[in-house]
């Protein structure tokens, strides 16, 4: 190679590509995508966070949490079910649409014990051409979401995370270690504010074992009863001088609130899941900030 | 000096896992504070101003020239080394942009592009004006270098902090920058020095230089698609392609240890704790680091390495195992030459080398071990989190011994350096006194 015209043409080449293929594509697959609706509502997903948990964002990016915890949950694939919950009123007609199923299906014992799981598949495209021919017959089934995965039999989250669920992050905080546990769902595992203010003051008062350092910076210490004491912390008495008061400063607040917000319980198109029955109500992450 | 403090920041980082509780008072002081300010320092104080020193050096040398305008360049090196020092007390105050690799807010990058900006124009007008015609590979890779940084760098600079793209397409242009700052910038640097060191202290010619076009091309081909996490949230071809660019990115590394083994074969010169012995070694932990980002970016491979301490380790030795070793070889190289032979005291020099060598090994492969182990226990879903966490402590603990003679390698090499200048400086002012003596005293002889 003479000539310094072909470095920079070779240079210049492999480099623009990869700007193309890791730069330009993803923006243009990505950086506009819309909002969209929640499977089976009408709410839009995702929605910027609510102003207190967007000031505890940024308390969260200053120091520099992403190092030590991942807000991104994997899966492996989905299990699908196919759960006849009624027969309908024709049960000839059901039964007619189980036996072409499967022949052993379309017996009259499959309609004894309602509501049971007929079928077993492992993509919910499989799924929906056997539920449509038992809905035709007036029969009422369903396909049960059940994503699978290391992440989610920690009980990271319900499903993987995908782009859509970060739109509104300002920068995102995906990380890549995990030195303590992933906080995409904290706020749904954990959704008590004052849980979180103790631990992040003492996290061995929560969490026994833990390697998380203190950040008691967070803090401060006031001569108790000098203010109102439904805002110290209710720490266990070794952990508190006597006759002193811990009480969270605002950035402790607004991380508690970001905290609590951290949640990814939606499902959608392109990460189904199905909330098992009754889910516990969210509790809103902006006014229990006080 | 930048990579001194950087070594004392990562210190109080990994002090944090054997004493959770110190520092607790102050924010500044936290880990997740310290940790960047560690790699902050670390590339853009140590890795990047060392990398264009030797560049420069390399691009005159090579031209058989001398360096153009080397004010304008020294005043733009210094311009850098105070967007350095910004971007260290912003982090510090918790004005992180909260980019891995990319922490430094905007008012420092727009420093640190113009320093830099300012030291390739007149690099290139010190090449352009070189008296031999033919290119040597070196040249090759410090161009392409000189070339690739400008354009990552405002792509990242504009696209995350000016006019930040939305969502996980701010991680995709991260990852891409930081692939392409540590796989393509640090390699491409790293290698040009060696393949001028080993040849020249060898007294043969470099094996061959079609084995080092093809090392090139295959380089900037394949490494520039590198950085994307296996896991990472974003469409699934990225992550896929970017893993099959790992693997390519073995071609390379081969062709490098290729050429290593047929300059070097046969020849029976010991190195002694010399320039050889640091870029040999730098070479070698470069293959090393290959083969093991190609391996963990299998699927298979990565469920167990991803999330674990064995990025943090993988990263690390690239930067002081390959890119350290070989940028100090070079250093030790290049520095006898600026202030005269004889300056560098050798056996401080040995002692350098086996400190910064066992530093990088003990730094490194614990924390790759170490994140084995760790990701083995979390891939079974059976162990709590914490057990896992834990599985990595005591891999943890030795590489803090790692990071502890990093830290007096790293003093070793400011010692060294810093007398040799000193040296250098005085021997300077003694000519001048005498010259300045030796004028008066005709004139006092006169009176």
């Amino acid at each position: 190679m003479r000539s310094s015209a072909i470095v920079f043409l070779c240079a210049f080449i492999a480099l623009s590509a990869s700007w193309a293929g890791f730069v330009l594509a993803p923006q243009l697959q990505l950086g506009r995508a819309p909002q969209e609706k929640a499977t089976g509502t009408e709410s839009l997903y995702p929605v910027a966070r609510p102003g207190l948990a967007a000031q505890g964002a940024e308390v969260y990016i200053s120091l520099g949490c992403v190092y030590c915890h991942s807000q991104q949950v994997g899966q492996e694939g989905v299990k699908c079910e196919i759960i006849l919950s009624d027969a309908g009123t024709n049960a000839l007609a059901t039964l007619g649409a189980l036996a072409r199923l499967d022949a052993n299906l379309g017996k009259p014992e499959t309609l004894a014990s309602l509501p049971r799981v007929i079928k077993r598949v492992s993509t919910v495209a499989a799924a929906e051409p056997i539920v449509k021919p038992l809905t035709d017959a007036g029969a009422k089934a369903y396909v049960k979401v059940v994503p699978v995965g290391l992440d989610i039999s920690r009980g990271l989250g319900r499903r993987r995370t995908v782009a859509q669920d970060y739109a509104y992050d300002l920068p995102v905080q995906l990380g890549t270690r995990r030195a303590g546990p992933d906080l995409a769902n904290v706020g749904v595992r954990q959704p008590d504010l004052n849980w979180h203010l103790r631990h992040l003051y003492a996290p061995k008062a929560e969490v026994a074992d833990s390697t998380m350092p203190p950040y008691r910076f967070l803090f401060e210490q006031r001569p108790a009863g000098k203010g109102n004491p439904a805002e110290a912390l209710a720490l266990p008495k070794s952990m508190v001088p006597e006759g002193i008061e811990i009480v969270p400063t605002e950035a402790a607040r607004v991380l508690a609130a970001y905290l609590v917000s951290l949640r990814v319980d939606v499902p959608l198109e392109e990460a189904p899941f199905t909330a098992p029955p009754a889910p516990p109500a969210a509790p809103a992450t902006n006014s229990a900030a006080k | 000096m930048w990579l001194v403090l950087s070594s004392v920041f990562s210190l109080i980082a990994s002090l944090k896992f054997h004493a959770p509780t110190m520092f607790a008072d102050h924010a500044w002081l936290s880990y997740g504070r310290a940790y960047p300010a560690w790699s902050h320092l670390l590339v853009y104080g140590f890795c990047i101003p060392a990398g264009l020193g030797v560049s420069l050096w390399l691009l005159a040398r090579l031209g058989r020239v001398e360096l153009a305008r080397p004010w304008i360049i020294a005043w733009s090196a210094e311009l850098w080394h105070l967007g350095v020092l910004v971007g260290l007390v912003a982090i510090l105050a918790g004005q992180t942009t909260g980019y891995e690799w990319f922490e430094l807010p905007r008012y420092s990058a727009v420093i640190l592009f113009l320093a830099f900006v300012l030291i390739t124009v007149w690099a290139f007008v010190t090449y352009t004006r070189r008296t031999v015609e033919a290119l040597y590979p070196s040249q090759w890779f410090v161009l392409a270098a000189l070339f690739w940084f400008p354009w990552i760098f405002s792509t990242a600079t504009l696209l995350l902090q000016f006019f930040p793209v939305r969502g996980v397409v701010q991680a995709a242009v991260n990852w891409w920058y930081a692939g392409n700052l540590l796989n393509v910038w640090l390699t491409l640097v790293g290698l040009a020095s060696t393949f001028y060191i080993l040849p020249k202290l060898l007294g043969r010619s470099l094996q061959s230089h079609y084995l080092a076009l093809f090392a090139f091309c295959t380089l900037i081909l394949f490494a520039t698609w590198t950085g994307i996490p296996n896991h990472a949230a974003l469409p699934a071809w990225m992550p896929a392609l970017s893993g099959a660019a790992s693997v390519m990115s073995l071609i390379p590394a081969l062709a490098v240890a290729a050429i290593v083994l047929l300059t070097v074969r046969g020849t029976k010169m010991s190195c002694g704790g010399g320039p050889l012995c640091f870029t040999r070694f730098g070479a070698w932990a470069l293959v090393l680091v290959t083969v093991s980002l190609a391996l963990s970016s299998l699927p298979v491979i990565a469920r167990v390495t991803d999330y674990t301490w064995f990025g943090h380790g993988q990263t690390s030795l690239r930067i002081y195992g390959f890119f350290g070793m070989t940028i100090l070889g070079a250093i030790y190289h290049i520095f006898p030459h600026l202030v005269g032979a004889n300056r560098i005291c050798p056996r401080w020099m040995r002692i350098n080398f086996w400190l910064f060598m066992s530093g990088s090994v003990l730094f490194a492969l614990p924390l790759m071990l170490g994140g084995i182990a760790q990701g083995l226990k979390l891939a079974n879903p059976n162990v709590a989190f914490l057990d896992a966490s834990k599985a990595a402590l005591m891999a943890f603990r030795i590489s803090t011994l790692g990071e502890l003679l990093l830290l007096a390698g790293g003093l070793v090499l400011l010692f060294n350096l810093g007398a040799a200048i000193v040296g250098y400086y005085r021997v300077l002012c003694k000519t001048a006194y005498q010259e300045a003596t030796e004028d008066l005293e005709p004139l006092g002889v006169k009176s």
